[in-house]
């Protein structure tokens, strides 16, 4: 048997994923909300030329720092929330200045296209819809059912990513993930209907059977749906990753406030973008300030 | 006798509105709702199911307010990434939810106000679950202010949930999932059993008339022909209340907090 040295070797740095995605592309982001953000990739793309992207995300902060720098040309969504702080404010003002184009979709609907594109369908039947403005709004159309009951059904487009962006607790150089914390919400499906996704992790190892074999069980999905990989401690920030941490409200807060006062990215970026992830960790009290998070209470 | 406040009595009715619901997943959002389902669970409705707000079930409600991350007391497992496949889509929940409109036909909107869809006037959050909450399982609806900004004439301005709409269904859908329990609000209970699920009045809080309550809907309202008053909540269960609210969130939903019966 012959082994190629190396070709599993899926490390790459942040700017080298960024370089990976180009203009125009359409992106997933996983994580749900304020949780589980690949805020660090997010943040890398911020600090690049990269533009026109059509971003599919249960959104938090990454959906508005995007839009408020002005890389978003479409969004696909079904809320865009900070939780504590409902109304995610640099999105809403994207919106309200008419800004991006947008496919709305129920929370349900949209896992349901992240699985056709899985699957490799064309879309997947669903009541959800039915009664509402999102079909109109959003173009989509109905199928009949071929059976006796001949129900009327939305068929859900499969929402196909060119690639997708997800942070992990841990990972090895082969892609080996693994997830933890008490949800892990969509991350799976984004993984899956991606063309290529990549990965941030809170832990790198080389070999994983090596060192967590007991918790195989958390690889929520397989290596074949990992392109490359990259360790970046607090990557989450200021999303909450648990179990080693929840979001930061204090810089959430900070973050939506700039919103109204000075009310300019522009003005703002370098405090919640940063000119480096090291800079940028800095500014929020560094990797102890992160790792002493609590855990949001519901 | 009990000197309940308007909260402890919207709080109340809000826990009528999952009597008797059978083994499902009882959601309120928001402290009034919230603490409604978890009174019916402590009290009447044991059957109920309930998360902890985050992934997990809990068979003891889960208090309002800051507490030890581990303090809830884990029975089983709900995870978002099961959600819609264990809960919603199966039809086992109700929920009760605040949007910020509804229409006389039970249609609701959380996502825009004003303006078009590509450019609102008002972005709010988003649809969120309601188009899936709305045609799959029971849903009821509390507004802490009663008025026409809320109860809209016409149509919502976006249609974020499924309503009683004869024009917005499209033949051939099933809508047999539609189902619309309660609306409850600062002045009265309302139920969907009035003509073609018409809105109606089914108890008016002490102190309220129904003109005060019509003159506050932008749509002509049903009512029960002899209008009773809505409950109040005994000793038992302001004292439920009080141990799921420690932290007293609930004396901040109206202002000034007050009394379910005003000072004659």
């Amino acid at each position: 048997m012959t082994v190629t040295k190396g070709t599993l070797d899926k490390r790459m740095s942040a700017a080298e994923i960024v370089a990976q995605l180009s203009d125009g592309m359409t992106l997933g982001i996983g994580g749900w909300g304020p949780r589980r953000k690949p805020m660090a990739l997010v943040r890398e793309i911020l600090r690049s030329d990269l533009k026109d992207l059509t971003v599919v995300a249960y959104g938090g902060a990454d959906v508005g720092m995007l839009c408020a720098a002005g890389k978003v040309r479409k969004l696909v969504f079904a809320f865009v929330s900070l939780d504590a702080i409902p109304l995610e404010p640099w999105f809403r003002k994207a919106r309200e200045a008419g800004a991006i184009e947008v496919l709305e979709l129920d929370e349900g609907m949209f896992q349901w296209g992240l699985k056709a594109a899985a699957f490799g369908l064309p879309f997947l039947p669903t009541r959800v819809g039915l009664g509402t403005d999102l079909a109109e709004l959003g173009g989509l159309r109905t199928v009949t059912s071929p059976y006796a009951d001949g129900e009327t059904l939305i068929a859900m487009p499969a929402l196909k990513l060119d690639a997708a962006l997800i942070h992990v607790n841990r990972s090895d150089w082969r892609g080996n993930v693994q997830l933890f914390g008490a949800d892990t919400y969509y991350d799976e499906w984004f993984a899956k209907a991606a063309a290529k996704t990549y990965v941030s992790c809170e832990e790198l190892v080389d070999r994983i059977e090596d060192h967590y074999p007991d918790d195989a069980q958390a690889q929520a999905f397989e290596r074949c749906f990992v392109t490359g990989v990259v360790e970046i401690p607090c990557g989450a920030h200021p999303s909450s990753m648990p179990p080693a941490y929840g979001w930061d409200s204090k810089a959430f807060k900070a973050y939506a406030d700039a919103a109204r006062d000075p009310g300019d990215w522009n003005a703002v970026s370098d405090r919640f973008v940063g000119a480096s992830e090291a800079a940028y960790l800095e500014t929020f009290g560094g990797k102890e300030a992160v790792a002493a998070l609590p855990l949001p209470i519901f | 006798m009990t000197d309940a406040t308007l909260a402890e009595l919207c709080i109340f009715a809000a826990s009528e509105a999952f009597r008797g619901n059978g083994e499902i997943i009882a959601t309120g959002v928001g402290p009034i709702p919230r603490l409604g389902a978890s009174l019916a669970k402590l009290t009447h409705s044991p059957e109920l199911m309930m998360t902890d707000g985050e992934a997990y079930l809990v068979e003891q409600p889960v208090p309002l307010g800051p507490r030890q991350y581990e303090d809830r007391k884990k029975a089983g497992y709900l995870p978002f990434s099961r959600f819609f496949a264990s809960a919603v889509w199966t039809g086992r929940r109700h929920a009760m939810v605040t949007p910020t409109q509804i229409d006389r036909f039970g249609q609701i909107n959380l996502s825009r106000l004003g303006g078009t869809h590509q450019h609102p006037k008002t972005q709010m959050l988003g649809v969120r679950g309601f188009p899936g909450n709305t045609i799959y399982h029971p849903n009821s609806f509390f507004f802490p202010q009663h008025s026409t900004r809320v109860f809209v004439s016409g149509e919502v301005d976006m249609i974020s949930g499924v309503g009683y709409n004869p024009a917005r269904r499209v033949p051939g859908g099933n809508y047999s999932g539609v189902d619309l329990r309660r609306v409850i609000t600062n002045l009265c209970v309302i139920d969907f059993g009035g003509t073609d699920h018409a809105m109606r009045v089914i108890s008016l809080h002490p102190g309220v008339n129904f003109e005060m309550v019509q003159a506050a809907t932008g749509f002509a309202l049903e009512r029960l022909e002899n209008l009773p008053e809505t409950a109040l909540p005994d000793a038992d269960d302001l004292a439920v209340i009080a141990a799921m609210d420690p932290h007293g969130v609930r004396a901040g939903v109206f202002k000034d907090n007050p009394p379910a019966r005003p000072a004659a």
